[in-house]
Parts: structure tokens; sequence; C-alpha cells
């Protein structure tokens, strides 16, 4: 007790120097755990993606579309459980800088895949029968202040003109993961309007979602079904929803890495203070140390005094930065809210804040400890003398 | 009656330190005895090897050659690790500046070498608190060592060298730093300590009027011991 009492006092001894290290440990863990944030929020598409999903689209390209006609072929395949089928819309509303997700899609078979979308039982009546219906995450309706009943114009960039929709519910995430930021609407909606206006893009299906019987057998069901449009007009791609989400991830790999890159640096320039800390700290300490070992204290204790004192100044600046982190991740999320719709501090994020701040406190101390523990005691005490 | 085994014994004991190539002899052969209760007091002029010979008793260097027996052990074969053990039990440091721990208190400073033994908190506190006031400092045992003068510094220090009930107490110019007055008072306790509480008292020292306190005085130049004690 009487040594945790001194290694706490050894650390707040010299007062300045210990809250300006706490302070750049604290900045240094708030970074960290915003930029690890980022990247968790790169990745919340895979992250929320189900392995019983999967994905069919055209095998040249996103952009180019697939005949509605694959349905029913896509139906047939063995494992397949259900289909739904939509497009990206593209539309904006009032100006480009509004932007967010915006689908055609099946409803019902959507709402049936998509499980975590959560409506309450009278919006999601309200949805399927109603053909201009739409269904909008609660970040966007939060954002733009709509609510059921309202309607909403999009303009269209893909599908030119100006598209009404009334709101027939505002979902929630089932999960923290669960993006939500999008607005659905009736893809019946957009393929009547194309009959229309333009009859050569009616019936063009974006992406194929397909519920499987059995996830383990993904990869035979989406070979089965690329097999069986094979040498036709539209060759497909399947794949799972992971996968999927990881192309749109991978065209931003490099950004990914960067950022990964950057989290870790500050880390370690972190890392270079507490070591720097540490050692001027047991430096400084030498002949009290050597008078412990004079009076018989062992090398353990020593190294104990030494890197408890480290992990006191880092893990209550580590402590200070995970708080901080919280509303720091709070105001970069509402800011980045239209890029970064899934944006909060996962418990494995504060698990690395902890795990780095662990690293930096071991390391940082190591040299002054073993600097200490081989000083001659005649050696340090002619030093004191 | 026959003289009582001596509590330290040395016997053909050498020492000398590298300085880069050239190697400078500190002690040469030195044999001395000294007995249980005794107060011996070791004089000589700067680089005369008292202080290394008092590290070499005290078990915290090594000598190149020669035995030490303190008690009834060698303490030239113990390992780093049984030296610390040993000392923590056996030896008492009285050093020049004191040297006490700044961000514990008096009573705190003494219960550090308790913590290497199985006592209790509550022991532990009870006999630093006595230790405290055999030096008469019972009523500063809550000061911070830089709340005190010192010469009562140096009593706290002396407090924890006792509180052990150690062999031997081993003091290095331990009036070096202090004023006349705190001087003649350290030394009055070191005194009643070997007189009253039996302690052996190994005390190397410049001041002559240090020297008187004790039964005897041997002095070093240039690393040979006076072959008589005084």
């Amino acid at each position: 007790m009487l040594l945790i009492k001194l290694l706490l006092r050894n650390a707040f001894r010299h007062r300045l120097r210990t809250a300006l290290t706490i302070l750049g440990i604290s900045i240094a863990i708030l970074a960290f755990g915003l930029l690890r944030t980022v990247v968790s929020a790169w990745y919340s598409g895979v992250e929320a993606s189900s392995a019983s999903r999967l994905v069919t689209r055209n095998a040249i390209s996103l952009v180019f579309m697939l005949p509605s006609s694959y349905r029913d072929k896509i139906r047939q395949i063995e494992g397949v459980k259900t289909v739904s089928w939509g497009n990206w819309f593209g539309g904006i509303y009032i100006d480009e800088k509004n932007f967010f997700p915006n689908f055609a899609v099946d409803p019902k078979t959507y709402l049936e895949l998509y499980p975590e979308y959560l409506l309450s039982p009278d919006e999601k009546t309200a949805f399927l029968h109603d053909r201009k219906g739409c269904m909008v995450g609660r970040l966007t309706a939060r954002k733009y202040g709509w609510k059921p009943g309202d309607t909403v114009t999009l303009k269209g960039t893909i599908f030119p003109g100006n598209w009404d929709f009334v709101v027939s519910g505002i979902y929630r995430g089932r999960d923290k993961g669960t993006d939500e930021s999008q607005f659905f609407f009736h893809w019946e909606y957009l393929n009547e309007a194309m009959k229309k206006t333009a009859p050569q893009r009616a019936e063009q299906i974006g992406f194929f979602i397909l519920g499987i019987k059995n996830p383990d057998q993904a990869a035979e069901v989406a070979g089965a079904i690329d097999r069986s449009f094979k040498n036709s007009i539209s060759e497909t791609i399947t794949e799972t929803e992971k996968a999927f989400q990881m192309g749109f991830v991978s065209m931003t790999e490099a950004i990914v890495i960067a950022i990964q890159l950057v989290s870790f640096v500050v880390i370690v320039i972190i890392m270079a203070v507490v070591a720097n800390t540490m050692a001027m700290a047991a430096r400084e300490r030498t002949n009290e140390y050597v008078v412990f070992k004079t009076l018989g204290f062992g090398s353990h204790h020593l190294a104990g005094l030494i890197f408890g004192e480290s992990f006191v100044i880092t893990l209550t600046g580590c402590a200070i930065g995970i708080l901080a982190t919280f509303p720091a991740a709070k105001a970069f999320g509402d800011a980045m809210s239209t890029f970064l719709p899934v944006f909060f501090v996962s418990p494995r994020t504060v698990y690395l804040d902890v795990l780095a701040s662990v690293i930096v406190a071991t390391c940082a101390a190591i040299i002054p400890a073993v600097r200490v523990v081989h000083i001659g005691i005649a050696e340090g005490l002619r030093k004191v003398a | 009656m026959p003289p009582p085994p001596p509590i330290v014994r040395i016997r053909d004991v050498s020492k000398s330190y590298q300085r880069g190539s050239q190697t400078l002899p500190v002690l040469q052969h030195i044999d001395l005895d000294i007995a249980e209760g005794a107060f011996l007091a070791l004089m000589g002029p700067s680089g005369s090897g008292k202080t290394t010979l008092l590290n070499l008793i005290a078990g915290i260097d090594k000598a190149d050659s020669g035995s030490i027996t303190v008690g009834s052990r060698d303490i030239m074969t113990l390992s780093e690790t049984d030296l610390a053990a040993w000392r923590s039990t056996s030896v008492g440091f009285i050093f020049q500046f004191y040297n006490l721990i700044p961000v514990l208190n008096a009573r705190e400073n003494v219960e550090l070498p308790l913590l290497l033994t199985g006592l209790s908190r509550k022991e532990r506190r009870e006999h630093a608190e006595l230790a405290l006031q055999v030096v008469n400092l019972a009523d500063r045992m809550d000061h911070y060592p830089s709340e005190l003068s010192g010469g009562q510094q140096q009593r706290v220090a002396i407090a924890r060298a006792v509180v052990t009930d150690p062999l031997m107490l081993v003091a290095d110019e331990p009036t070096g730093d202090l004023d006349r007055i705190s001087a003649k008072d350290i030394l009055d306790l070191i005194s009643r300590l070997n007189a009253e509480l039996g302690k052996t008292i190994i005390m190397v020292t410049h001041d002559p009027r240090a020297a008187e306190r004790a039964h005897s005085i041997r002095n070093l130049d240039k690393g040979i011991l006076n072959n008589a004690p005084d």
C-alpha cells in the first residue's frame, strides 16, 4: 500500500510536467479514437452486411442495368429464398449538397430481407400500400425536419424530373451500426414513370438482393446464378453483401490506410513523449532508487515503481482521452453525417485505446527501469555524494 | 573471560577500481575484526578507501578478493538477491545527506524497510512510531522531509536505520552536512544507540570530534589500514 502511495505521489511530483504529459496522452488518445472511429465508419456498410444476403449485378459495372425478367429466373435457383431488387436513384433534395442515399426498391421483399430497418406496423402498412410512399432513415428525417405525411420532392439526376414522395414512415436501425440516413421508395413508382417517359429504361434493375437459405452455400448459389446468365446479353456477378460493400470501400482503400497509419503514428509520437517523461523522472530519482536498493528492495520493486508510475500517468491520460472521444465523436459525426452516416465510438475502439495506452506505458518504462535496475549501489551513492 | 567473537571479520580484502585502462587499488589486504557492540570510527583522508571499506562491510559493493564474514555469514558468497535480503535485516544505513524519500512523511520513511518484513500494516506503523520516539521525533512523524531541519532529517534517517533492529549500523559521515549543534545531537543519539541498545556501529568520518565518540578509531591511508587499533 505504501509503495502504491509512493508511485502515485511520484507520478504527480512534477505537476506541470505530469499535467502536460497527461494532456498530450489525452489528445493522442482522442485523435486515435476519432481516427479509428472514422475507419470503423468507413467499414460500417461492410460490418452491417448479412452473411445470408447476396447481391447480383451486371458483370460489366454497377451502372449497367439488368432486365427485370432475371428476377423469376433467379427465384428458381436452388438455395434462393427471397429475391428483392432496386435501383440507385441518385435524387437531390433541393440542393446537391443535401446528399443522402436514395433507392427505388421493392418494399415488401426489401423489408423482409432487411429486418434491421425498424418501422412501426402503421408506418410499414402505409409504406407498403402507398406507391408514392417513401421510408426515410431517422438521421435524414431529423436533418430535414421530415415527419410522416410530409411531401418530399427529389430532383432526379439519373432519372430526370421532379419526383414527389409522401413520407410513410421513419425507420430506425435495429443495431447501432445500421445506416439511418437512407431513403427508400417503390421501384414500381419509378418503373411506371419510366414506361411513360422513357420506355427503353423501363423494366431495368440495378441490383438484386437475394436472401439465401443457407449462408454456408453462398458460393454455390452465387456460382449457379452467374452460370445461368452466362453468355446472355447481360452477364451477372453475384457476391455476398459483404464482398459487394467491400468493393465500394476498396475504391477508397488508400485513404483508409492513410488514416490508419496516422492513427498509429500518433501513438508512436506520444510513446516518445511518455518515454521522455519517464526517463527524466527516473534520472532525477536515481538517488532514491539507490537508497531503496541499499535498504534491500529488489529489482522487481524498483521496476514496479517505474512501470507503475508510467501506467498511472498514461492510463489517466487514456481515461480523459476516452471520455473526451464520445462528445468529440458526436460533434464530428453530426458534422460529417452526410458522408459518414454511421459514426459512433465502438467498444472495440475503446479497447484499442486502452491497449495502445498499455503498450505506451510499458514501452516508456522499459529503458528507465532497466537503467535503474542495473545501476550499482556504490556507484549510485557516489553520484549522490 | 575470552573476548566475544567478532561480529565482522575481514580477511585479506582488496578492492580496486578500473578507470579506463588504469587499475586503481583502493583497498589492499585489509584485515579487520569488529566486536559485537563496538563503536568503530574509520578515519582517513579523502580517497583513502574508508567509504569503500564501509560499503564492503555493508554488502553494497563487492571486494576483488578476501573474505568478509558478518555474524555467521560470508557475505562475499551471497548472490545480489540474497545480499539484498541480508542487508534488509542485518544492516542499518545512515547517510551523510539523509537520503529520505521527499514524498513520504517521517513515519512513512521509517516504515519503508519494514515493507520487506512480514509485519502487518498496523505492526509496521507501531514499529515506525516507536523508532521515531527513540530518536525524539514522535511529534514530527507526519512531517515531510522538506518540513524538517537537517538534524531532524538525520534523526528520521537514524530511526529508519534502527527500525528493523539490524545487527549493525553503518554511518557514512553522519554529521557531515550538519551544523555543530545538530551534529552533537546526532552523535549523542548514535552513542546512545550503542550504549543503551548495544548496537554495533561502524562510522566513517573526517571529523575528529565525531571520531572521539567511538570506542576505537582505525585509520586508512591509501587503502592500507593501520595495524593497531587506537
